[in-house]
This record gives C-alpha cells, structure tokens and sequence, in this order.
C-alpha cells in the first residue's frame, strides 16, 4: 500500500514542549523522518531592551530570560559587568552569590527532572514531588531577597543585602532534609524497568558531536565529557570548595537524567563547604550610585543549570550598555536537535527534547 | 583557570602560517584579533584543526552594529588547552552584508547565525538553514540594528499581529 509522509505540529502550545516551542515533525506512522524547530513566539527582545537601559536596571530583565534559574542569570549579568570594571566584591557576597546559585541549580535541575518523567509518561507524581520540594528552597529565596521567582537579588559588586538571621537555620533544615529526598526520588525512578527501556540507548550523541554542536552544561557531560566551568574557569568562590564533577557514559537519555540527579548532590556538597567557610562581613562593594563603566568589552562564562551562560557587553562609557548579547545554553542545546530525533518515534521525540531540559524564555529572549 | 588568549597572541598565532593571501589578520587588540571577511572560514578551520590551538567548542557568535561597521565577534573555547579566545570580522557597509557560514567547521554555530542573520540583518554564506528565527519570515527590518524603528502605530505585520 502507498503511504506518504505526514507533516505534525507539535506546540506550540503543547504540554510537553515546556513553553512556546514549536516542532514541525515530518512523520512516516509513527516514525520520525524530519525535525524542523520553530521558535521565537516568546521573543521581547531583551537585548534591545537592555541597550536603553542602565547597568543596574538590566538585572531585572536576566531574571526573565530563563525564569527556572534567576539566581545564574543574575550571577552571569553581574559578573561581566564586574568585569568590565575590575570591581571585586567581598568575600561575603561572592559565598552569598554562590550558595544562592547552587541552590538554583537544585531547583533548575529538579524541574528538568519532573518535566521529563512527565514526559515519560509518569504523570504528576513525580513532578509535584520535585515541585514539592522546590518551594522549600524558594522560601529560601524569599528570605534572602523577598523574592521566589524573578529575584534580581545580585548586584554589581555583591548581593543585595546580608542574610536576615532566620536564614541560616532554614537552610540547615533544607541540607538536612535533601540528600534523603534525592535518594528517595531517584530510588523511585532509576531502576524504574519502564524508565530504562525508555531512555536507554535512546537520542545517543557521542562527546565529539556535542562538542562541535557547542552543547555545555549537563547535555555535555552526559556525553562523557568533562568540562564545567565551575572547574575550568572558577568565578566568586568556587576555586574554595571542592566538588566532583559527574559524566554520564554513552550521552543517552538515561544519561541526561541521571547526570542532574549527581549534579544536585554536589550542588549540596558545595552550599555544605560555603557554609563552613562563610564569615561574616560586607555583602556588597561600596559602587558609584550610576554606574559608568569604561569603554570595553567583556564576557564571563558560568556554569548555569542549563550550561555555558555568557553575557557578552560592550560598553562606550555611558550609563547603558552599547550592545548585549546572551549566550544561551538552551538555544544553542538545541542545534542537535533534529540528529537527536530522526529515526526514533513520536513518543521518544517528546522524551529526547525533555531531556535537553530548555527553558524557552531563555531560548527567545 | 582558563586561559583567556588576548587578540595580539591571537593575531601572532595566525601570522605563523600563510593562508594563500597575504594579510588575513588586520587588527589586534587586548582582547580580539581582527580578520578579512574573505579568510574568515579558512582562519576558523586552522583554529579548528590545528593541534596547537584546538578551538574545538564555539562559545558564541555574535555581531555587535557600530553605525559604520558591524563587527561578527566569534568566541572560541579549547577544551583540551583550557583557553578561550576572541576573533572579530568587520564588515563595512549597511545594506545586504555576507559573510562565509562556519557552520561547517563548528555546528554550534548554526541557530547562533541564524539568529544573527534576523535581528542584525548579515547574512551567510552555505549555512544550511538561514532563515528568520525569533521574528517571523515577512517581519521588516532587523531590530537589533542601531537605526531600526518600530513601525507607527497601530500597524499590522504580514502574518502576524
């Protein structure tokens, strides 16, 4: 019998597509043949917007890029700047800085984790789990900046004010409390026999294509990779703690996972080290009120959730920044999307995309 | 930590090899070393390829419009060396501005042109899918181009709202 392939929209309205992505997937029955990603229906041009805007008034809008991981969009913003000034904040508010992005890496990496088993197909449990827990640690962002989701609370040269003193006991609750949950969740998955079948072997990407496809982040390291910035380039304090840096083996879905789930114990590993090492002192760098950087150009890479997150800025010596570009990992974690995808079926496509883990706030802009 | 190679050991480093002409490097500074839109590809693939540079991740790709030039700044990354580097294009001009894909030498580099291509309007040479990415094909102008203005209100966009 003749058949002919069929052309499926998926998104972008679409559960699955974590946002407003759109995939425009050319299908033989249940058979991939052709992936075409559409996106930019989230697209506010940020990087326009922030050329007509002051320095300080530019962390406001990296809040809403990927909205999942405040913390590290603040983080990368305030460090190029810091950068182009040579200003050097105090020790408090790098460990500040620090322990606030680790914990949004649990929590980034805790959605990721709860999306994709949506997607696998283990519906709400496991997401209102990782949910569950992923408002313990936003209350610990409220306390730190009165904030939960846009918390803007990194300035250039520090954070924005010193710990109230409830905090400290609250986090000690929350370290506490989160290895037994982490075990607990991925004993509930990892052996999961449907989880297996599903994810292993599956959207393989080998180290050398993710390498040449620009792909960071835990999409690397699954592949065997070893980099990460945190170890390659150390920014604030992280040349101070230690932390292993976990690789998956084959760069499969499995791998994409489980990677997160190791990710988060270090995550823990380090805020445990920084509240150690933590002493008290000044939070922030005493800086110009209008802030007015020399004419340059900088650009600091960090280890976002998501991967290498840069803020590329060229400065004339005014108060706004000339040019802003972002290098966004979900974006350019996309690019292998379609090797990924062809060949496999429908239901695999939804599983593969998630467990890229793309926040499509960050992918548009 | 990483090794952040400034634009003059950049510029040096290319200067030691002979690309078939002569002068592919125009420029250097601290922090970025200026090559002829003509040699671009073939600067990349030496960068790519060779054992003593191994540029082998393509951090970013961006243009930056400086109203008499726009300037295609690439930043490299070496995973092996640790070291991380800046190379720049600059193309003269403000109409239809082309420059050599090195999406071959780098498959990072697709969206990230693409991407260039809507919103600061250069386009590329043999990359495999170069079309509108975040606005929609119809949409007019290239916003993050220093002259570009919003259209009077109210207005309505082919195909969109």
């Amino acid at each position: 019998m003749h058949t002919q392939p069929v052309i499926v929209n998926i998104g972008p309205h679409h559960p699955s597509t974590h946002g407003v992505f759109r995939m425009r997937l050319t299908m033989d029955g249940e058979n991939i043949l052709d992936v075409e990603p559409v996106i930019g229906y989230l697209h506010r041009g940020s990087e326009k917007l922030a050329e007509e805007r002051q320095y300080t008034q530019v962390i406001t809008l990296t809040d809403r890029m990927d909205y999942v991981a405040s913390m590290t969009n603040n983080q990368a913003y305030v460090l190029s700047c810091e950068q182009l000034t040579g200003i050097t904040p105090p020790d408090r508010g790098m460990y500040l800085r620090v322990i606030a992005a680790e914990l949004q890496r649990v929590v980034s990496h805790l959605v990721a984790t709860g999306f994709f088993l949506q997607d696998l197909g283990a519906f709400a449990t496991p997401l209102m789990y990782a949910m569950r827990e992923r408002e313990r640690v936003l209350d610990l962002f409220e306390m730190l900046c009165g904030a939960r989701i846009t918390v803007s609370y990194m300035r250039i040269g520090g954070v924005f004010q010193d710990t109230p003193a409830e905090f400290w006991s609250a986090l000690r609750r929350v370290l506490d409390e989160f290895p037994a949950f982490i075990d607990e969740l991925e004993g509930l998955i990892s052996e999961n026999e449907i989880v297996l079948s599903r994810t292993r072997g599956v959207s393989v990407i080998s180290g050398a294509d993710a390498v040449n496809a620009s792909l960071t982040g835990p999409v690397l390291r699954a592949s065997g990779v070893s980099w990460d910035l945190r170890k390659a380039a150390p920014y604030d304090v992280y040349d101070r703690v230690s932390f292993d840096v976990p690789l998956g083996e084959q760069g499969d879905n499995y791998d994409r996972y489980i990677i997160r789930i190791h990710e988060i114990r270090e995550s823990l590993k380090i805020i445990e080290q920084c509240v150690a090492q933590i002493e008290p002192g000044p939070v922030r760098a005493t800086t110009a009120m209008l802030f007015r950087p020399p004419p340059g150009e900088s650009y600091v890479p960090i280890e976002a959730p998501k991967g290498e997150l840069g803020f590329y800025l060229v400065s004339d010596g005014t108060i706004a920044p000339y040019r802003m570009h972002v290098r966004a990992p979900s974006l350019i974690n996309l690019t292998l999307l379609k090797q990924m995808l062809v060949g496999w079926k429908l239901s695999d496509a939804i599983v593969s995309f998630g467990s890229i883990d793309v926040n499509m706030g960050e992918v548009d802009r | 930590m990483t090794t952040a190679v400034s634009g003059s050991d950049l510029a040096d480093a290319l200067g030691m090899r002979s690309f078939g002409f002569d002068g592919a490097v125009t420029d250097s500074d601290a922090y970025a070393a200026w090559v002829t839109p003509e040699a671009v590809l073939d600067v990349c693939r030496f960068l790519h390829d060779d054992p003593e540079q191994a540029y082998d991740l393509l951090s970013s790709v961006t243009a930056v419009d400086y109203v008499e030039f726009f300037d295609v700044v690439y930043h490299l990354t070496s995973l092996s060396r640790n070291a991380s580097t800046v190379l720049k294009v600059r193309l003269y001009g403000r109409g239809a501005l082309a420059l050599a894909s090195v999406t071959s030498v780098w498959a990072g580099a697709e969206l990230q042109e693409r991407e260039i291509y809507d919103l600061l309007g250069v386009s590329f040479t043999d990359h495999p899918n170069l079309k509108r990415m975040l606005t929609w094909e119809g949409f007019q102008g290239h916003p993050l181009r220093r002259d570009y203005l919003e259209p009077p209100l109210p207005y309505t966009w082919p195909h969109g709202g």
